[in-house]
């Protein structure tokens, strides 16, 4: 207590206070460090976080409606679908004048293509209606002259959607990315058959734990070696290591199918040497062992390295004490130089789990249709159905799925326990 | 005391060789009783420090046998030796606590829980570290560490406890410090003790004999107080203490006397002990305590020499001197406050008893 | 003032290299031989004809629709003319990511004053698309892998047909033309398979049809996969994009055939990226005038087995450029091969594809 009231009035020589000037010093020190750090930061704010921002938010964005559509909108808020009749006359009207703007500036194909996704049969519906937007007659009566331009504009389902997505935020991405949707009886599953994306986060997370596993099983007497080995030795062995970096990711998926097929080399080598008959080929490949074995080769690397560079620290003389204390190799290795490596291990599962969740190339190319992951069905909605909102959904879902495994990581393992050398 | 629970350690004829080119060990041949604290001391290199990890288990000879209580230990694997290791940097496992560590022998050994406890908590005492069961090896100093390691390697009540370089990586006073706490703890328990130390010091503290190594050949092994006074060759009268090297030929042998002449024509007596017949070149060894300012017509050896420089160390006076043209000559006095002082540059009498100058093989 | 002299000129230089770029095009195409013909028949004759013109070729065709879109909201078109296969430029279209064309005035007439928008006719898919090529997927088989006294196959119907042709299928991975063929080869007549799928029961069926030859199928994303699964043997017969099968039978002289019947029709051509500035539209329009006439089309045929999408071009196909082939019997258009075909209704799709696609890969993951 005396010690901190007799610390406050602690001053420099010239009486300011001591903790001012302190500060006054430090704050120097910080600006000048975060100079130092500024290029990374901004460049990681730029390239990191600002996509991941970009991201999160066209997951819940949904102003496309609100914005293409800004009169029925308004109109639509008194409607309401339980009834089970489409809206009336004044809905019809404002559908027209927001169109015939739309139609000008040829946005209303894309609002289609948005609506599109929670119903089908919504893009012909605004592209058809767009053709005849003209030639309607601005008299009205426009309901009967929206239901002659297509008849599905009696439709109560369609109005539901468009009621559904008035507002500038929607949580419809992420229903769909947990195969639930919105009803008119409150949030759902979907149907079975049309379920998906929960079941492939599940396998995602399966496959990436199995590839983990086994990157670590083959990994870890190999970084073993690599750190008991005299300098030399471990050099050249280290260049085999590496050497699956330095070739091009579609050439060694290649490989693999040259290998694994069944008219592949093991399957060739394996009938010859007559170990399977010749009808009884094993299926490697276009599965999830093909999908296993060729990312376990590409992730291996990532395994061996940290595992490595943490091995190298562990002085041999732990071993040499815990034998001369009495215990044999394996409790040798067990007790006293397996948990000491427990740090590589963590910083390497880390990365291979981490990168494997997030590929797609590779199973794309030897997967097949079981051992597909979530992230091929994020890269179909990116580059195919541009269906970015549920891709960035997806993506959000994969990167919170992340996050928690890292938390309970931290817990179980501690993250202090990650160690890269 | 005297509870001579020690083993019996015999190197038979045991050679080693790294690389099938060139011997680290040449045909060691070594006895060591029950209870003995022996230390292997020499600069490294020398084979030392392979003689221990061959005794350990962690490195096979290349010929030759290894007794331990007259059992050949050759093929058993290090853990079933029963041999307790302080290693260099103790090796203290930092994944464990203190009690943890020194739990883990016993553990392997599948001593119960009970006994494990009291045995843990004893060596802990023995050490003086009663309190610190709990804590991690990074959270200790230097000096507690060594303390640990040396209980661990004692806790499982081992025969034999190798013991190589211990105390190297401590400051000069905590070393000293655990020199004695070694050896009483030494005493105390009754286990043979194998040390490797390149710290001359350390090996005439703590020793109950000690091998000097060098170029994998045992030079002289005896009492730390006769390896300092009979040296047997050069290279052990230069390793152990200081030394004064006077080089020169032998004229006379009189029975375990003889007359050496040095280079520049001084004669001087000596004791015999590593020439065999007069022409031969011999080094002098001469301890620079042994040599007397306060000299008297009834020396065995006088002559004069020039003083170069004066050293005041407190308790004595260095003083460098050129004698028989070698000026490294250096004579340790006394400081009794004399009243004779000596001053740079003046030229006196020094003189020596012949039993204190040994004449060794010579070194260029 | 010298520093400042050095800037100027730099910045002169700067602008001499712009309006330099301003010449060059760039194109985007799929690469390989496809894009191989095109060259030989639409821009080096033009690059003759306009040496000013550089062309500057991308191979970025197969993600053309999302980098589109990103080069639309980043304001930065850097592309002059996209190849995209039809129904994606339906969806670039209404995204308004492509340019709506009119195509009596940006496109030639034909030799005999047809206008382009009757001799093009119903491949002008969309507003925005501006047709090159007939392309049809269909079936090819290892004709070494016939068993004994059965017919080789000749329709795709005979992929369903697990008995009489056992071994291994490859199917394109996405539901648009195993769909139809399901349905089509399950009993459902030609004109009602697109509303048949529009209902639940219609794509359970479908499906289950499929279920029939799912664990014997490989599923491709890449349209050289099945190409290399029939080259190594791995599969008996699997869908393919005809100009594959075509390079594979006659340039590699492979054992394999051809199942015509119940082929696929599919387009391939242009669209022009929206927003481009004036000059360079300009400059692409003139090049699209050039590339997509008569003669133009009929040439691109003598280097790639794909039928020329206009009219006029069909009588003018010849062989092929170094094989010598007549390219004629190769065309998935000639009347021996178009016996029973059916064409992509990419409008249907257009609907449909967000939907059946979740469900299809939904039942392909499980």
């Amino acid at each position: 207590m005396s010690n901190t009231a007799n610390a406050e009035m602690l001053t420099t020589q010239d009486g300011k206070p001591l903790k001012a000037a302190l500060s006054r010093a430090l704050f120097r020190e910080k600006m000048r460090s975060l100079m130092l750090i500024a290029p990374l930061l901004i460049f990681v704010l730029l390239t990191f976080v600002a996509p991941i921002v970009d991201m999160l938010w066209r997951s819940v964005e949904n102003k496309i409606v609100s914005d293409t559509l800004p009169e029925t909108v308004v109109v639509l808020q008194e409607w309401d679908p339980a009834t089970g009749e489409a809206p009336d006359e004044a809905a019809y009207e404002a559908l027209y004048n927001d169109l015939k703007i739309a139609v000008a500036e040829k946005t209303h194909t894309r609002l289609g293509s948005r609506l599109n996704y929670e119903k089908s049969g919504i893009s012909s519906l605004f592209r058809k209606t767009g053709r005849r937007i003209k030639r309607m007659d601005e008299a009205g009566p426009f309901k009967e002259q929206f239901l002659e331009a297509d008849g599905k504009w009696g439709d109560v389902e369609v109005w539901q959607v468009l009621k559904q997505l008035s507002p500038r935020f929607t949580g419809g991405y992420f229903l769909n990315a947990v195969d639930a949707e919105q009803t008119p009886e409150g949030i759902q599953m979907k149907p079975d058959e049309d379920r998906i994306y929960l079941f492939l986060f599940g396998r995602t997370l399966f496959l990436s734990i199995m590839i983990t596993i086994s990157c670590l099983l083959l990994g870890y007497p190999i970084a073993f070696l690599l750190a008991s080995l005299p300098l030399r030795s471990s050099n050249l062995l280290m260049i085999l290591v590496l050497l699956p970096f330095w070739t091009s990711l579609l050439v060694r998926t290649s490989a693999w199918k040259v290998l694994l097929q069944q008219q592949g080399v093991i399957n060739d080598f394996l009938v010859w040497i007559g170990l399977i008959s010749d009808a009884n080929r094993l299926v490697m490949i276009n599965n999830q062992t093909g999908t296993i074995i060729a990312m376990t080769h590409i992730l291996l690397p990532f395994m061996i390295l940290p595992l490595y560079s943490v091995m190298k620290t562990i002085s041999p003389s732990y071993v040499r004490a815990a034998k001369s204390l009495g215990a044999n190799d394996w409790i040798a290795f067990w007790r006293v130089y397996f948990p000491q490596s427990v740090p590589g291990i963590g910083a390497g599962a880390v990365l291979v789990f981490i990168l494997s969740i997030g590929y797609y190339i590779t199973p794309e190319l030897v997967g097949g249709t079981s051992g597909i992951f979530i992230s091929n069905r994020i890269a179909y909605h990116i580059s195919s159905s541009l269906n970015w909102g549920l891709a960035a959904a997806l993506g959000t879902l994969l990167l919170v799925a992340v996050l928690v495994l890292f938390v309970v990581y931290d817990k179980i393992v501690g993250i202090d326990n990650v160690k890269l050398g | 005391m005297a509870k001579t629970r020690g083993a019996a350690v015999h190197y038979d004829s045991v050679q080693k060789s790294y690389d099938g080119v060139s011997l680290v060990v040449k045909n060691l041949n070594l006895d060591i009783p029950p209870g003995e604290f022996l230390t292997m001391l020499g600069p490294s290199g020398s084979g030392k420090t392979t003689c221990l990890m061959m005794l350990a288990g962690f490195e096979p000879a290349t010929h030759g046998e290894i007794y331990l209580n007259e059992r050949p230990i050759n093929n058993v694997p290090p853990h079933k030796r029963g041999i307790g290791m302080v290693f260099q940097n103790y090796a203290l496992f930092p994944h464990m606590t203190v009690a943890e560590n020194l739990a883990f022998p016993l553990q392997v050994r599948n001593v119960g829980k009970a006994e494990q406890q009291e045995k843990v908590k004893r060596a802990l005492e023995m050490v003086e570290l009663g309190s610190f069961g709990n804590r991690r090896p990074a959270q200790l100093s230097g000096g507690q560490q060594q303390r640990v390691a040396v209980a661990r390697a004692l806790v499982f009540d081992p025969e034999l406890v190798l013991m190589d370089e211990p105390l190297g990586a401590l400051d000069k006073q905590l070393r000293e410090q655990m020199q004695y706490e070694i050896k009483h703890i030494h005493e105390n328990l009754g286990v043979t003790v194998v040390y490797v130390t390149h710290d001359q010091t350390e090996a005439l503290t703590m020793s109950d004999r000690v091998a000097v190594f060098n170029d994998g050949v045992i030079q002289q092994l005896s009492t730390p107080d006769d390896l300092y006074e009979d040296p047997q060759n050069s290279f052990v009268a230069q390793f152990i203490g200081e030394n004064n090297k006077l080089n020169g030929k032998v004229v006379d042998i009189q029975g375990e006397e003889c007359l050496v002449e040095l280079d520049d024509g001084t004669k001087l007596k000596a004791d015999k002990v590593n020439v065999s017949e007069v022409g031969d070149r011999t080094t002098l060894s001469l301890r620079p305590e042994r040599v007397e300012f306060d000299t008297h017509d009834q020396m065995d050896n006088l002559v004069n020499g020039q003083i170069e420089e004066l050293i005041y160390l407190g308790d004595h006076i260095r003083v460098r001197m050129n004698v028989a043209g070698n000026d490294e000559f250096i004579v340790k006095v006394r400081n009794r406050g004399e009243k004779r002082k000596l001053t740079v540059g003046e030229t006196v009498p020094v003189g020596w008893a012949l039993n204190d100058c040994k004449a060794l093989d010579a070194v260029v | 003032m010298k520093l400042k002299t050095v800037i100027l000129a730099g910045t002169a230089l700067a602008f001499a290299g712009h309006t330099a770029l301003a010449a060059d095009m760039t194109l985007v195409s799929w690469g390989g031989a496809y894009q191989a013909s095109q060259k030989n028949a639409y821009t080096d004759p033009y690059v003759a004809q306009n040496p000013d013109v550089t062309v500057i070729w991308d191979e970025s065709s197969p993600e053309a629709v999302a980098k589109l879109r990103a080069m639309n909201e980043a304001g930065n078109i850097t592309w002059d003319l996209v190849d995209v296969e039809a129904a994606d430029s339906i969806r670039l279209c209404d995204e308004g990511l492509a340019m709506e064309i009119d195509p009596d005035t940006d496109l030639a007439d034909a030799p005999d004053g047809t206008k382009a928008s009757e001799d093009f006719g119903d491949m002008l898919v969309s507003e925005c698309f501006i047709p090159q090529i007939v392309f049809s997927t269909t079936f090819g088989y290892r004709t070494d892998m016939v068993p004994d006294g059965v017919e080789p196959p000749t329709s795709a119907c005979d992929v369903f047909d697990l008995e009489k042709y056992p071994g291994k299928r490859a199917l394109n991975k996405q539901p648009i033309a195993n769909m139809e063929w399901a349905l089509l080869c399950d009993g459902v007549a030609y004109e009602d398979v697109y509303t048949t799928l529009e209902t639940e029961e219609g794509v359970a069926r479908a499906l289950a049809k499929l279920d029939t030859i799912k664990d014997e199928t490989i599923w491709w994303s890449a349209s050289a996969e099945p190409v290399q699964l029939l080259a190594d043997g791995e599969i008996f017969m699997g869908s393919a994009y005809n100009g594959r099968l075509f390079s594979l039978i006659e340039e590699q002289k492979q054992p394999v055939g051809m199942a015509w019947d119940w082929q696929m029709f599919d387009l391939d051509g242009w669209v022009i990226p929206a927003g481009l500035p004036e000059d360079r539209l300009e400059a692409v329009k003139k090049f699209v005038h050039f590339a997509t006439d008569t003669q133009r089309l009929a040439d691109q045929a003598k280097y790639i087995s794909y039928g020329p999408a206009r009219k006029s071009s069909a009588p003018l196909v010849g062989k092929h450029a170094t094989l010598g082939i007549d390219m004629a019997p190769h065309m998935p258009t000639d009347p021996n091969n178009a016996k029973n075909t059916f064409v992509n209704n990419y409008n249907w799709w257009a609907d449909y594809r967000d939907d059946l696609d979740a469900q299809f890969q939904a039942w392909l993951a499980k």
